[in-house]
Protein backbone atom coordinates (compact mmCIF):
# COMPACT_ATOMS: atom_id res chain seq x y z
CA UNK A 1 0.00 0.00 0.00
CA UNK A 2 1.37 3.47 -1.14
CA UNK A 3 -1.14 5.30 1.08
CA UNK A 4 -0.93 7.83 3.84
CA UNK A 5 -1.05 6.15 7.06
CA UNK A 6 -4.10 7.71 9.40
CA UNK A 7 -3.43 10.69 11.57
CA UNK A 8 -3.75 8.61 14.63
CA UNK A 9 -0.80 6.38 13.53
CA UNK A 10 1.02 9.57 13.74
CA UNK A 11 0.31 10.43 16.79
CA UNK A 12 1.01 7.76 18.04
CA UNK A 13 4.41 7.19 16.62
CA UNK A 14 5.57 10.81 16.92
CA UNK A 15 3.95 11.82 19.70
CA UNK A 16 6.81 11.54 22.30
CA UNK A 17 9.81 12.82 19.91
CA UNK A 18 8.16 16.10 19.22
CA UNK A 19 6.74 16.73 22.99
CA UNK A 20 10.33 16.03 24.37
CA UNK A 21 11.39 18.77 21.59
CA UNK A 22 8.78 21.33 22.39
CA UNK A 23 9.82 20.66 26.93
CA UNK A 24 13.92 21.37 25.54
CA UNK A 25 12.80 24.36 23.44
CA UNK A 26 9.86 25.84 25.66
CA UNK A 27 10.64 23.97 29.15
CA UNK A 28 7.47 21.83 30.33
CA UNK A 29 4.77 24.25 31.42
CA UNK A 30 4.79 26.15 27.59
CA UNK A 31 5.84 22.88 25.80
CA UNK A 32 2.31 21.78 25.67
CA UNK A 33 0.76 24.28 23.76
CA UNK A 34 3.38 23.92 21.78
CA UNK A 35 2.93 20.08 21.21
CA UNK A 36 -1.15 21.14 20.65
CA UNK A 37 -0.27 23.82 17.93
CA UNK A 38 2.09 21.72 16.30
CA UNK A 39 -0.20 18.89 15.70
CA UNK A 40 -3.50 20.68 15.21
CA UNK A 41 -1.60 22.18 12.09
CA UNK A 42 0.05 18.89 11.08
CA UNK A 43 -3.47 17.41 10.92
CA UNK A 44 -4.44 20.49 8.70
CA UNK A 45 -1.93 20.12 6.28
CA UNK A 46 -1.71 15.87 6.54
CA UNK A 47 -3.62 15.30 3.21
CA UNK A 48 -1.14 17.29 0.98
CA UNK A 49 1.64 16.20 2.64
CA UNK A 50 3.55 14.13 -0.14
CA UNK A 51 3.66 10.08 0.84
CA UNK A 52 7.61 9.59 0.67
CA UNK A 53 8.23 13.16 3.33
CA UNK A 54 10.13 11.94 6.05
CA UNK A 55 7.22 12.84 8.55
CA UNK A 56 9.31 13.39 11.76
CA UNK A 57 11.31 16.26 9.86
CA UNK A 58 8.52 17.85 8.66
CA UNK A 59 7.01 17.39 12.46
CA UNK A 60 10.22 19.12 14.03
CA UNK A 61 9.89 22.09 11.35
CA UNK A 62 6.38 22.66 12.37
CA UNK A 63 7.14 22.42 15.92
CA UNK A 64 10.27 25.19 15.52
CA UNK A 65 7.87 27.49 13.92
CA UNK A 66 5.29 26.67 16.49
CA UNK A 67 7.75 26.96 19.21
CA UNK A 68 8.61 30.92 18.12
CA UNK A 69 5.07 31.56 17.93
CA UNK A 70 4.64 30.37 21.61
CA UNK A 71 7.81 32.09 22.51
CA UNK A 72 6.08 35.49 21.33
CA UNK A 73 2.74 35.02 22.45
CA UNK A 74 4.85 34.39 26.05
CA UNK A 75 6.90 37.63 25.61
CA UNK A 76 3.87 39.79 24.93
CA UNK A 77 1.65 38.46 27.99
CA UNK A 78 4.80 39.14 30.26
CA UNK A 79 3.40 41.60 32.13
CA UNK A 80 4.88 40.75 35.93
CA UNK A 81 1.79 39.56 37.69
CA UNK A 82 2.61 36.55 39.66
CA UNK A 83 2.32 34.63 36.59
CA UNK A 84 2.52 30.46 37.44
CA UNK A 85 5.87 29.12 37.78
CA UNK A 86 7.55 27.29 35.23
CA UNK A 87 8.49 24.38 37.04
CA UNK A 88 5.05 23.42 39.00
CA UNK A 89 5.95 19.79 38.86
CA UNK A 90 9.42 19.67 40.60
CA UNK A 91 7.79 16.46 42.70
CA UNK A 92 7.55 14.74 40.15
CA UNK A 93 11.19 13.89 38.52
CA UNK A 94 14.62 13.95 40.36
CA UNK A 95 15.36 17.04 40.93
CA UNK A 96 18.64 16.33 38.54
CA UNK A 97 16.61 15.61 35.79
CA UNK A 98 14.45 18.79 36.22
CA UNK A 99 18.42 20.82 36.25
CA UNK A 100 19.77 19.26 33.19
CA UNK A 101 16.02 20.31 31.93
CA UNK A 102 16.56 23.79 33.13
CA UNK A 103 20.10 23.88 32.00
CA UNK A 104 19.18 22.79 28.40
CA UNK A 105 16.20 25.57 28.38
CA UNK A 106 19.25 27.62 29.44
CA UNK A 107 21.21 27.79 26.39
CA UNK A 108 21.24 30.15 23.98
CA UNK A 109 18.26 29.64 21.14
CA UNK A 110 20.41 28.01 18.31
CA UNK A 111 22.30 25.75 20.64
CA UNK A 112 19.46 24.24 22.04
CA UNK A 113 17.29 24.03 18.67
CA UNK A 114 20.55 22.08 17.01
CA UNK A 115 20.60 19.72 20.33
CA UNK A 116 16.72 19.15 20.36
CA UNK A 117 15.91 19.01 16.71
CA UNK A 118 19.66 16.66 16.29
CA UNK A 119 19.51 14.51 19.42
CA UNK A 120 16.06 14.44 20.87
CA UNK A 121 14.09 14.77 17.48
CA UNK A 122 16.53 12.51 15.54
CA UNK A 123 17.55 14.85 12.49
CA UNK A 124 20.48 14.73 10.71
CA UNK A 125 22.58 17.89 10.98
CA UNK A 126 21.44 18.91 6.93
CA UNK A 127 17.89 18.59 8.08
CA UNK A 128 18.59 20.95 11.18
CA UNK A 129 19.98 23.07 9.41
CA UNK A 130 17.29 23.47 6.46
CA UNK A 131 14.50 23.73 10.17
CA UNK A 132 16.95 26.55 12.09
CA UNK A 133 18.81 28.43 8.94
CA UNK A 134 22.34 28.29 8.57
CA UNK A 135 24.78 25.55 7.00
CA UNK A 136 25.14 22.03 7.99
CA UNK A 137 28.53 22.52 9.73
CA UNK A 138 27.47 25.89 11.42
CA UNK A 139 24.21 23.37 12.76
CA UNK A 140 26.84 20.97 13.85
CA UNK A 141 29.61 22.93 15.75
CA UNK A 142 26.00 24.86 17.83
CA UNK A 143 24.89 21.32 18.77
CA UNK A 144 28.77 20.43 19.98
CA UNK A 145 28.77 23.78 21.63
CA UNK A 146 25.80 23.05 23.31
CA UNK A 147 26.53 19.73 24.20
CA UNK A 148 29.61 21.07 25.70
CA UNK A 149 28.28 23.82 27.53
CA UNK A 150 25.30 21.60 28.65
CA UNK A 151 27.71 18.92 30.02
CA UNK A 152 29.52 21.82 31.89
CA UNK A 153 26.38 23.99 33.41
CA UNK A 154 24.72 20.59 34.07
CA UNK A 155 27.65 18.82 35.62
CA UNK A 156 28.21 22.13 37.97
CA UNK A 157 24.87 22.50 39.04
CA UNK A 158 24.84 18.42 39.97
CA UNK A 159 27.96 19.39 42.21
CA UNK A 160 27.03 22.10 43.80
CA UNK A 161 23.91 20.50 44.49
CA UNK A 162 25.71 17.73 45.97
CA UNK A 163 27.77 19.82 48.34
CA UNK A 164 24.63 22.03 49.53
CA UNK A 165 23.41 18.98 51.47
CA UNK B 1 34.94 17.33 17.13
CA UNK B 2 35.67 13.40 18.03
CA UNK B 3 33.42 10.53 16.74
CA UNK B 4 32.77 9.62 20.01
CA UNK B 5 31.47 12.77 21.32
CA UNK B 6 27.82 12.14 19.92
CA UNK B 7 26.96 8.35 22.24
CA UNK B 8 28.14 10.38 24.95
CA UNK B 9 25.71 13.41 24.98
CA UNK B 10 22.99 11.15 24.09
CA UNK B 11 23.74 9.28 27.05
CA UNK B 12 23.21 12.35 29.17
CA UNK B 13 20.45 13.43 27.41
CA UNK B 14 18.93 10.14 28.50
CA UNK B 15 18.59 11.58 32.02
CA UNK B 16 16.32 14.35 30.54
CA UNK B 17 12.66 13.78 32.32
CA UNK B 18 10.74 10.78 30.61
CA UNK B 19 7.74 11.67 28.79
CA UNK B 20 4.65 9.61 30.88
CA UNK B 21 1.64 7.80 28.46
CA UNK B 22 -0.46 10.28 31.11
CA UNK B 23 1.24 13.07 29.49
CA UNK B 24 0.54 12.04 26.12
CA UNK B 25 -3.00 10.86 26.76
CA UNK B 26 -4.07 14.34 27.97
CA UNK B 27 -2.37 15.63 25.02
CA UNK B 28 -3.98 13.40 22.67
CA UNK B 29 -7.83 14.61 24.17
CA UNK B 30 -6.79 17.94 23.49
CA UNK B 31 -5.69 17.79 20.15
CA UNK B 32 -8.69 15.68 19.63
CA UNK B 33 -11.24 18.21 21.30
CA UNK B 34 -9.59 21.29 19.71
CA UNK B 35 -9.51 19.01 15.86
CA UNK B 36 -13.31 18.46 16.44
CA UNK B 37 -14.02 21.98 16.82
CA UNK B 38 -12.06 23.09 13.80
CA UNK B 39 -13.74 20.16 11.57
CA UNK B 40 -10.71 18.78 10.71
CA UNK B 41 -11.54 15.21 12.25
CA UNK B 42 -12.85 13.42 8.84
CA UNK B 43 -12.91 10.04 10.23
CA UNK B 44 -13.51 9.56 14.11
CA UNK B 45 -13.59 5.59 15.39
CA UNK B 46 -13.13 4.13 18.44
CA UNK B 47 -13.75 0.15 19.34
CA UNK B 48 -15.92 -1.39 21.70
CA UNK B 49 -16.81 -4.99 23.65
CA UNK B 50 -19.26 -7.28 21.66
CA UNK B 51 -20.87 -10.58 22.72
CA UNK B 52 -19.34 -11.17 18.11
CA UNK B 53 -15.75 -9.52 19.44
CA UNK B 54 -13.73 -6.13 19.58
CA UNK B 55 -16.05 -4.19 16.70
CA UNK B 56 -14.55 -0.96 15.26
CA UNK B 57 -16.35 1.64 15.05
CA UNK B 58 -15.59 4.60 12.60
CA UNK B 59 -17.72 8.01 11.45
CA UNK B 60 -17.61 10.94 9.18
CA UNK B 61 -19.34 13.94 10.43
CA UNK B 62 -22.32 12.44 7.69
CA UNK B 63 -22.72 9.16 9.71
CA UNK B 64 -21.30 6.19 10.43
CA UNK B 65 -19.05 4.89 7.64
CA UNK B 66 -18.14 1.48 9.19
CA UNK B 67 -18.36 -1.54 11.65
CA UNK B 68 -15.47 -3.89 11.21
CA UNK B 69 -14.77 -6.99 12.73
CA UNK B 70 -11.54 -8.40 14.81
CA UNK B 71 -11.04 -11.03 11.53
CA UNK B 72 -11.19 -7.86 9.16
CA UNK B 73 -7.92 -6.63 11.09
CA UNK B 74 -8.59 -3.48 12.26
CA UNK B 75 -5.55 -1.57 11.94
CA UNK B 76 -5.53 -2.17 7.82
CA UNK B 77 -9.48 -1.06 7.89
CA UNK B 78 -7.80 2.14 8.93
CA UNK B 79 -5.35 1.97 6.69
CA UNK B 80 -7.92 1.37 4.07
CA UNK B 81 -10.16 4.64 5.20
CA UNK B 82 -6.68 7.04 5.05
CA UNK B 83 -6.45 6.04 1.44
CA UNK B 84 -10.55 5.97 0.23
CA UNK B 85 -11.64 8.64 2.63
CA UNK B 86 -9.44 10.77 4.38
CA UNK B 87 -6.19 9.70 5.86
CA UNK B 88 -7.42 12.82 8.93
CA UNK B 89 -8.37 10.17 11.30
CA UNK B 90 -8.45 10.15 15.12
CA UNK B 91 -9.27 7.88 18.09
CA UNK B 92 -12.29 10.69 18.75
CA UNK B 93 -14.75 8.45 20.50
CA UNK B 94 -17.50 11.14 21.40
CA UNK B 95 -18.53 11.01 17.83
CA UNK B 96 -19.12 7.66 18.03
CA UNK B 97 -20.88 7.76 21.43
CA UNK B 98 -24.51 7.07 20.37
CA UNK B 99 -23.75 3.98 17.64
CA UNK B 100 -21.71 2.35 20.63
CA UNK B 101 -25.04 2.50 22.79
CA UNK B 102 -27.22 1.66 20.17
CA UNK B 103 -24.87 -1.56 19.16
CA UNK B 104 -25.02 -1.41 23.49
CA UNK B 105 -29.06 -2.18 23.65
CA UNK B 106 -29.03 -4.16 20.55
CA UNK B 107 -26.71 -6.76 21.95
CA UNK B 108 -28.54 -6.69 25.23
CA UNK B 109 -31.99 -7.62 23.12
CA UNK B 110 -33.60 -4.17 23.91
CA UNK B 111 -33.20 -2.63 20.31
CA UNK B 112 -34.42 -3.87 17.21
CA UNK B 113 -33.95 -1.17 15.05
CA UNK B 114 -30.93 1.12 14.27
CA UNK B 115 -31.76 4.77 14.56
CA UNK B 116 -28.45 6.36 13.25
CA UNK B 117 -27.11 8.93 10.29
CA UNK B 118 -25.29 6.37 8.06
CA UNK B 119 -22.66 7.39 5.99
CA UNK B 120 -22.93 4.91 2.41
CA UNK B 121 -20.17 6.37 0.67
CA UNK B 122 -17.97 3.20 0.55
CA UNK B 123 -20.50 1.20 -1.57
CA UNK B 124 -21.53 1.89 -4.87
CA UNK B 125 -24.10 0.81 -7.72
CA UNK B 126 -25.62 -2.72 -7.29
CA UNK B 127 -23.97 -2.92 -3.98
CA UNK B 128 -25.30 0.01 -2.45
CA UNK B 129 -29.14 -0.91 -3.41
CA UNK B 130 -28.58 -4.25 -2.24
CA UNK B 131 -27.77 -2.16 1.10
CA UNK B 132 -30.01 0.25 1.37
CA UNK B 133 -32.83 -3.05 0.64
CA UNK B 134 -31.42 -4.60 3.62
CA UNK B 135 -33.31 -3.04 6.38
CA UNK B 136 -36.59 -3.98 4.93
CA UNK B 137 -35.62 -7.30 6.49
CA UNK B 138 -37.39 -7.07 10.03
CA UNK B 139 -35.59 -8.26 13.23
CA UNK B 140 -35.94 -11.73 13.48
CA UNK B 141 -36.66 -12.57 10.15
CA UNK B 142 -34.29 -13.73 7.07
CA UNK B 143 -34.53 -13.23 3.61
CA UNK B 144 -32.83 -15.49 0.79
CA UNK B 145 -29.90 -14.22 -1.55
CA UNK B 146 -32.73 -14.53 -4.25
CA UNK B 147 -35.04 -12.90 -2.27
CA UNK B 148 -33.20 -9.70 -1.75
CA UNK B 149 -32.33 -9.72 -5.03
CA UNK B 150 -35.66 -9.31 -6.36
CA UNK B 151 -36.07 -6.22 -3.71
CA UNK B 152 -33.09 -4.84 -5.30
CA UNK B 153 -35.46 -5.08 -8.59
CA UNK B 154 -32.99 -7.51 -9.93
CA UNK B 155 -34.21 -10.96 -9.30
CA UNK B 156 -31.63 -13.15 -10.97
CA UNK B 157 -28.80 -11.43 -9.31
CA UNK B 158 -28.54 -13.39 -5.63
CA UNK B 159 -24.68 -14.28 -6.38
CA UNK B 160 -24.24 -10.29 -6.61
CA UNK B 161 -26.26 -10.16 -3.47
CA UNK B 162 -23.73 -12.70 -1.72
CA UNK B 163 -21.10 -10.42 -2.94
CA UNK B 164 -23.02 -7.17 -1.67
CA UNK B 165 -23.24 -8.55 1.95
CA UNK B 166 -19.67 -9.87 2.24
CA UNK B 167 -18.53 -6.58 1.32
CA UNK B 168 -20.83 -4.77 3.44
CA UNK B 169 -19.36 -1.85 4.93
CA UNK B 170 -22.03 -1.68 7.90
CA UNK B 171 -22.04 -5.16 9.21
CA UNK B 172 -24.72 -5.62 12.02
CA UNK B 173 -26.26 -2.23 11.38
CA UNK B 174 -27.36 -2.77 7.94
CA UNK B 175 -28.55 -6.66 8.87
CA UNK B 176 -26.95 -8.35 6.13
CA UNK B 177 -26.79 -11.26 8.82
CA UNK B 178 -30.53 -11.80 8.04
CA UNK B 179 -29.55 -13.07 4.47
CA UNK B 180 -29.40 -16.72 4.45
CA UNK B 181 -29.32 -19.47 2.02
CA UNK B 182 -32.84 -20.62 0.09
CA UNK B 183 -32.30 -24.32 1.11
CA UNK B 184 -32.18 -22.65 4.58
CA UNK B 185 -28.53 -22.99 5.69
CA UNK B 186 -26.76 -20.43 6.90
CA UNK B 187 -24.55 -19.20 4.16
CA UNK B 188 -21.50 -17.33 4.61
CA UNK B 189 -20.69 -13.99 6.91
CA UNK B 190 -18.01 -11.19 6.98
CA UNK B 191 -17.77 -11.88 10.57
CA UNK B 192 -17.85 -16.24 10.04
CA UNK B 193 -20.59 -18.49 10.65
CA UNK B 194 -20.81 -18.44 14.74
CA UNK B 195 -21.20 -14.37 14.40
CA UNK B 196 -24.05 -15.05 12.24
CA UNK B 197 -25.86 -17.54 14.09
CA UNK B 198 -24.97 -15.41 17.32
CA UNK B 199 -26.68 -12.73 15.60
CA UNK B 200 -29.70 -14.41 14.24
CA UNK B 201 -29.89 -16.40 17.73
CA UNK B 202 -30.22 -13.11 19.60
CA UNK B 203 -32.84 -12.05 17.81
CA UNK B 204 -34.66 -15.15 17.45
CA UNK B 205 -34.85 -14.97 21.69
CA UNK B 206 -35.63 -11.52 21.92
Amino acid sequence: MTGKQPFEAVVAEHGATVLRVCRAILGPTDADDAWSETFLAALRAYPDLPGDANVEAWLVTIAHRKAIDVTRAAARRAVPVGDAPQRPAAQRADERDLDLQAALVALPRKQREAVAYHYLGGLPYTDVAAVIGGSTDAARRAAADGIARLRKTYAAATVGEGEAR
Amino acid sequence: MTMNDEPEAADMLAALPEVSQADLAALHDRLVARADASDLVDVAYRTIDSPVGPLLLAATPQGLLRVAYDSEDHDRVLATLAERVSPRILNAPRRLDPAARELDEYFAGARRQFDLPLDLSLSRGFRLTVLSHLPDIGYGQTASYGTVAALAGRPRAARAVGTACASNPLPVVVPCHRVIRADGDIGAYLGGPAAKRLLLGLEAAA
